[in-house]
């Protein structure tokens, strides 16, 4: 995901609340009718509303029914759609058992796979964080010619396709780093590779607005660069690195395209999208896994992502409009 | 479960390394001499960014560009390529489908998260509603395919359906459709999709710039007669001007890459493949590579308007500052 600066037009002047105005029209009728003609709009706002959080949410809510019923409720002739289940009450968590469980080539497996995924997200996202908070230090508080300039062409990296990296990077991964096929690294890097523009960028918004005392203070007791970033610069961004934290986890976590090109596809690498993808593309009589084997895959960065919301929110607000 | 064993040992490894490195900087930069140490602190933060960033995408990129010019063999072919991709039917196709997507998906997920912001803009329960809308924006877009595949599934005529929308249809009395076949239709049921996870993204911007807007240029404008319709129009969208700008051109970036879903979904077939499909697909799965370096080319002139745009904006802000 990318995110754009904004003009300071938008920041956030707080808004208050006056009370209703009383006695300014001179027409008495006039605030009635306008309290009515509101009114009316908001009952239509609130209808539109409802319809737009049923669509958004039943299509999840049907993935998630449908993993707890039963395969033959699902395939097969004597299959219905999942609103059924309100009839019925039927239900299994077998299926969650079938696709986590490893057992023989024909399971899903999703248990490895899981593991997988964690194996590249959790080293990717301290990467990226400890990298880009670096690099973002550098930019918001060191003197060198062409910082600027420098800056702006890191912002604009983040919109180099991926697609464009991939062939040539997989050439230099295989054939000049000689990288062990079948390990981490090769993802580990390339995805450190991909997410440090977007994590400069929102860091360094964030670091810049560091009150300029608080560090002058600190060299002024003999503190080196290191002790400053370390003791200060790291503990002041905590919220801005908490949301590039979720950002980069939901990327790595959701990517399919990065594991495809360099995972090689084994259950000692793959992560668990890319097995995901490879299950739900082949049709076949174990089709009626597919809903658990997707739950089983969205739940983690689901509850990543519900819990932490606010600072995810608060991390896309400081990085694109506040500029 | 001795897989977990190895697998862990090896993230353990990655993360010593990679400490031992940050601490050798930090040693480095904190015992070098006074007279070069602002100099060596520059060098040794940015260092390992700036050599990542190089080698990962400005290298490549120069690189792709090159390819972009060869045949599939690696021999120079001039623009051979691009004329494959404007003449062929099935490039064109492609090409075709990635327009409709650019100017749909950013198009509609910034109306309805819009309309949504608007609408719940101080309603009860307004962070619960907000989170409902919110939540796709959470789901791997493989994860979204496989949600809404169920949602088209389709059963021939008279047989019980298990799709939602085939199921409404034939209780409207209508024959149950191809969702994902029917070209070509099958793509606006792709877009659709995007659309459903960009939605939340728009509307957590868009709300958020809204509550920006000063509550006494509404009221002026109420009280001046306008009605409500005239008071968004006319207040509320300019206020949230700059928020927009930002709304359509993140979501039209990440619309021209999209891959995900088509892949999941249709794998490019039906007519529904786009720029970023076929870059897979002719590069790593036909042996296409130069063909596949000349569509990622293309998306990039694509997202280079944008990208020159923004870097304005961004140069103007850091001079007012």
């Amino acid at each position: 995901m990318t995110v754009m600066p904004v003009p300071d037009e938008t920041a956030n002047t707080s808004r208050t609340q006056p009370g209703a105005p009383k006695g300014l029209s001179p027409d008495d009728s006039a605030p009635i009718m306008r309290r009515v003609k509101t009114k009316l709009t908001s009952r239509w706002a609130t209808a539109a509303a409802v319809i737009i959080a049923t669509i958004w949410t039943v299509p999840t809510f049907g993935l998630l029914v449908s993993s707890i019923r039963p395969a033959a409720k699902q395939v097969g002739p004597r299959s219905d759609g999942w609103w059924n289940f309100f009839g019925d009450w039927d239900f299994t968590f077998k299926h969650y058992v079938d696709v986590t469980a490893a057992a023989g080539s024909q399971s899903a497996n999703l248990s490895q796979y899981f593991v997988n995924s964690l194996a590249i997200v959790i080293p990717v996202t301290v990467f990226v964080l400890v990298l880009a908070s670096m690099a973002a230090y550098i930019f918001a508080w060191g003197t060198f010619k062409g910082r600027d300039g420098a800056f702006i062409f890191v912002f604009a990296l983040q919109i180099i396709p991926l697609q464009m990296s991939l062939i040539p990077l997989l050439q230099l991964f295989t054939q000049v780093l000689q990288l062990p096929a079948g390990s981490y690294a090769q993802l580990w890097i390339a995805h450190t590779m991909f997410g440090l523009p977007l994590g400069i960028f929102l860091l360094h918004n964030f670091i810049s607005e560091i009150p300029g005392e608080v560090i002058e203070a600190a060299k002024v007791d003999g503190a080196g660069h290191s002790t400053i970033f370390w003791r200060i610069i790291l503990p002041l961004s905590v919220p801005a690195l908490a949301s590039l934290a979720i950002f980069q986890f939901l990327w790595v976590w959701n990517d399919l395209l990065v594991a495809l090109v360099f995972s090689g596809g084994t259950a000692d690498v793959a992560p668990i999208t890319q097995r995901l993808a490879e299950i739900s593309g082949t049709r076949g009589n174990r089709d009626f896994l597919n809903p658990a084997a997707a739950f089983v895959s969205i739940i983690v960065p689901l509850a990543v992502f519900l819990g932490l919301q606010r600072f995810f929110v608060r991390g896309l607000l400081a990085g694109g409009l506040k500029g | 479960m001795e897989f977990i064993g190895g697998k862990f040992l090896q993230v353990f490894i990655a993360l010593a390394v990679f400490a031992a490195i940050i601490g050798l900087i930090m040693l480095i930069v904190d015992r070098a001499p006074k007279s070069v140490r602002d100099k060596l602190t520059i060098v040794g933060f940015l260092a390992p960014a700036a050599i990542l960033m190089l080698t990962g995408l400005v290298y490549p990129a120069v690189q792709t560009s090159f390819l972009a010019f060869t045949s599939a063999s690696g021999q120079p072919n001039g623009i051979d390529n691009f004329v494959w991709m404007f003449t062929q039917p099935e490039a064109l196709v492609t090409l075709r489908n990635t327009i409709i997507w650019t100017i749909l998906v950013p198009l509609l997920s910034t109306i309805f998260g819009l309309a949504y912001a608007v609408f719940i803009d101080k309603a009860r329960g307004e962070n619960a509603l907000k989170a409902l809308v919110f939540m796709p924006v959470g789901i791997s877009m493989v994860g979204a395919g496989i949600i809404w595949k169920l949602v088209y599934d389709y059963r021939g005529p008279g047989i019980e359906q298990t799709g939602v929308v085939n199921a409404l249809r034939v209780a409207l009395g209508m024959e149950p459709k191809q969702f994902l076949l029917d070209a070509p239709e099958n793509t606006i049921f792709l877009i659709i999709v995007m659309v459903w996870i960009q939605t939340g993204f728009a509307m957590v911007i868009l709300s958020a710039a809204i509550k920006g807007v000063p509550v006494e240029l509404v009221e002026a404008a109420r009280l001046d007669g306008a009605n409500p319709w005239q008071q968004f129009r006319n207040v509320t969208i300019p206020g949230i001007r700059g928020a927009l700008v930002v709304v359509l051109t993140t979501i039209t970036i990440a619309t021209l890459k999209v891959f995900d879903i088509v892949r999941t979904m249709t794998a490019g077939n039906y007519e529904t493949s786009v720029i970023a499909n076929e870059m897979y697909t002719q590069a790593f799965r036909a042996g296409e590579a130069g063909r596949g370096a000349a569509l990622a080319l293309v998306l990039f002139l694509l997202v280079l308007p944008i990208v020159v745009y923004n870097a304005r904006v961004l140069r103007q802000q850091r001079e007012i500052r």
